[in-house]
């Protein structure tokens, strides 16, 4: 054969039975659905209602479904790592192999898993939190999920075309940079993270003004439902710290595809300052995956416990207090670099003193609790299992902020243990608490409670059989990344029975599968629309929510204001006045605009230049068209409107 | 659609000629080809062209806030003043926090 063609297939192509397998499932599952669409004549019906939406429940339900489908994803490969790993000298994957699987279990379950579904909760429930009738730019909404959907295909792509990356999620030059890791992978890595990141921001700025400038009158910032506060300083997060992210992926491909050298040491560059950028992204980056989550755990206490949030005004300020110190202690995570005692004492202290909001806030939500009359529903149960994991997870934290003590855990299992800890037990946890708790609202049917408590049991405990071991492991000396390691150093029981965790914790995925599908058959419908008795505006509406939302906008008089227009507020109501609601238009413009930048990542992956112009292009033919486009709005007619209430039972 | 136009533009008012974003347009393009110059054209010692670009980047960054960013116009309470001194706070413990670890470098080149 032509070493040309035999090399372009190599490198195209997956030559292993594992990656074949997956090309073939990939293949057969996009056939499947294909043919179901078009068996069941519902491409036009997706087109309409879907791919072109700009509704702000719609966009957060194709961003918990998409973040479900890549917890699988991020999930097999945590499989085949513990399959791995089960016993000494197993060579099931090979160590490049084996790189490649952890790289994008990180990578995927932090950008496409975490962060799609944090952000799905935001649509699904901030603007009805608010009272308002959509996001403030419910456009540039549509833009920032198809923005991530395309990284999330491009990111997934490269595990059968070119080649995944394989230098970790926190891509460390020098490992990262062209001379060490050569062909597509890390490009696939930066570009898709890249394409994400501005879809990110774009939300950050989206909610940021949201909440801002389209609360219901009456609704002052401390009336705000906690959810919605913890959102409003998570897109203040985002905007602040994903733009050092894109400069950092940036200097990367620069680096990588044009030859300059602003990680390259023998060209006077500095690799140490990629991990620099990384982390002032990266810490305020756990935060925003966590802080949301503890916005939903306050609304789910407050709900579960038929008590009023404890202490809101502490929980408040310790959202901004944890907002200012997240950006102040990014070094902790690269203690060992050798910055030098004042720098490690500086962002050893300013990282414990970190403990003090988020203790704060634990001993506000027990405090909710406490002589509440507690109801243990799913979302609760969740929220229960939450604060005993998030404490290991955090308290473990404090341990690896003393600066001399984390020579010994940096990088070792007692290090995974504790960032599952506070990402399975803290977001995760949180993730499902929201979705089983918004379910109702978001289809109009609650996920079944017997089959829901299978799948919460086999997860909490298969989590714990899997983690705990690894604090212990770690702390004997098995260092993370590892591919394999020897026999006789009495890791293997260990090992062993962590691995038994990660299965079980698949089992317990799959069981929330059938709950979810067993609940679309057979689940309580919600007719009500307020099927957890709830205290804030979203339970006032139907479930699901019509496309405005609410027929007239809610006037708000206080912090619980469906609990206190249910049970406090008992002078008469005036039959409410409907008037024609403004609405934006459907565009197909997102989806084309999205798929530009997908076409144009894919060329900057293999340095095709040709596709990456026609893809930029794309992007920038509809950016222009959108500057031209006057029809960008309709008004939904009173009797629409009324139609839709009377159906509904409301009028 | 009448009634939709009194709405759309009720709110924002209109001036008769876009004079604030023409001087911010013609002041921020001074100073690009001016940083572009220090850099290219002037014969000044590296220290000096950076103090120089420095300089011009904050009036850079104060045209863009005040001419075309509404940094003084607000209609109700004035966020943004709020997130613009967070953002200095953000920019000074970037700038200076990167500056102070990697100082490490000199120890080690």
């Amino acid at each position: 054969m032509n070493p040309a063609v035999r090399h372009f297939i190599l490198t195209f192509f997956p030559h292993n039975v594992l990656e074949l397998g997956a090309d073939g499932a990939i293949i057969m599952a996009s056939l499947a659905i294909v043919f179901v669409l078009t068996y069941f004549k519902k491409w036009k019906w997706l087109w309409r209602e879907y791919l072109t939406t700009v509704d702000h429940k719609k966009i957060g339900i194709m961003y918990i479904i998409a973040a479900i489908t890549m917890l699988f994803r991020g999930g097999s490969d945590a499989i085949l790592m513990r399959s791995q790993l089960a016993f000494p000298n197993e060579h099931f994957l090979s160590a490049n192999h084996y790189d490649e699987i952890f790289t994008t279990h990180g990578t995927v379950m932090i950008l496409f898993m975490a962060m799609p579904f944090v952000i799905g909760l935001f649509n699904v429930a901030v603007p009805l939190q608010i009272g308002a009738r959509d996001v403030a730019f419910p456009y540039l909404n549509a833009i920032s999920f198809w923005l991530f959907f395309v990284a999330a295909l491009l990111f997934n792509l490269s595990f059968v075309v070119g080649g995944s990356p394989n230098a970790g999620w926190t891509s460390y030059t020098p490992l990262a940079g062209a001379h060490f890791d050569p062909g597509p992978g890390e490009n696939y890595y930066l570009i898709a993270l890249q394409i994400t990141g501005i879809g990110t921001i774009a939300t950050g700025v989206n909610f940021l003004v949201t909440i801002l400038k389209m609360r219901a009158p009456g609704m002052t910032l401390m009336r705000m439902p906690m959810f919605t506060w913890s959102v409003l300083i998570t897109s203040i997060l985002i905007i602040f710290a994903f733009p050092v992210l894109a400069v950092d992926l940036a200097l990367l491909l620069i680096d990588r595809l044009f030859g300059a050298h602003f990680f390259t040491i023998s060209a006077g560059g500095m690799p140490m300052q990629w991990v620099n950028l990384f982390w002032i992204w990266g810490h305020p980056e756990v935060y925003i995956v966590i802080l949301p989550l503890f916005g939903v755990f306050s609304e789910v206490v407050a709900t579960f416990s038929r008590k009023r949030l404890f202490g809101y005004g502490a929980m408040v300020v310790s959202l901004l207090a944890i907002s200012i110190l997240s950006f102040v202690v990014w070094v902790h995570h690269f203690f060992t670099m050798g910055a030098g005692v004042g720098v490690n004492d500086f962002f050893g202290v300013s990282t414990m003193l970190i403990a003090v909001p988020t203790g704060v806030k634990m001993f506000n939500w027990l405090f909710t609790m406490w002589r509440g009359r507690v109801e243990f529903a799913m979302p609760m149960l969740w929220a229960l299992a939450f604060i005993p994991t998030f404490l290991i997870g955090g308290l473990s934290g404090v341990m690896l902020a003393v600066a001399p003590a984390d020579y010994q855990y940096h990088n070792s299992y007692f290090l995974v243990a504790h960032f599952h800890y506070v990402l399975v037990g803290g977001t995760v946890f949180g993730c499902f608490a929201g979705m089983y708790y918004w379910w109702p609202k978001m289809f109009g049917v609650k996920l079944d409670e017997r089959t829901g408590r299978w799948a919460f049991w086999t997860w909490i405990v298969s989590f714990n059989v899997c983690f705990l071991p690894m604090f212990v492991v770690g702390l004997m000396g098995m260092t993370r990344r590892m591919y394999t390691y020897p026999a006789g150093l009495g890791w293997m029981p260990y090992n062993f029975v962590e691995t038994i965790g990660a299965y079980g914790m698949a089992i317990g995925f799959v069981l929330m599968v059938y709950n979810i599908v067993y609940s679309i058959r057979k689940g309580e419908r919600d007719l009500t629309g307020d099927p957890w008795d709830g205290r804030t505006l979203e339970w006032s509406t139907t479930s699901p929510a019509p496309e405005y939302n609410f027929a007239v906008t809610p006037v708000v008089h206080d912090r619980d204001e469906w609990w206190y227009q249910k049970y406090v507020d008992k002078s008469k109501k005036e039959k409410p006045v409907i008037r024609p609601i403004h609405m934006p238009n459907n565009s197909g413009r997102p989806i084309t605009l999205a798929a530009g930048f997908g076409l144009a990542g894919f060329g900057f992956v293999f340095a095709w230049y040709v596709p990456a112009i026609l893809g930029l292009l794309i992007v920038l033919i509809c950016l222009g068209a959108r500057s031209f486009e006057l029809n960008t709005d309709h008004y939904i007619p009173v009797d629409v409107i009324e139609r839709t209430e009377a159906a509904a039972g409301r009028l | 659609m009448a009634s939709n136009d009194t709405t759309k533009h009720g709110q924002h008012h209109q001036e008769a000629f876009p004079w604030k974003h023409i001087i911010g347009f013609l002041l921020s393009l001074v100073l690009t080809f001016g940083s572009l110059w220090f850099v290219l054209g002037s014969h000044l010692p590296s220290q000096a062209v950076i103090s120089a670009i420095v300089i011009l980047a904050v009036f850079q960054a104060m045209i863009q806030l005040f001419l075309f960013m509404h940094l003084t116009e607000t209609f109700g309470p004035n966020y943004q003043q709020f997130l613009i001194f967070f953002a200095f706070f953000i920019a000074f413990t970037v700038v200076a926090g990167s500056i102070w670890i990697m100082a490490f470098k000199s120890y080690v080149a």
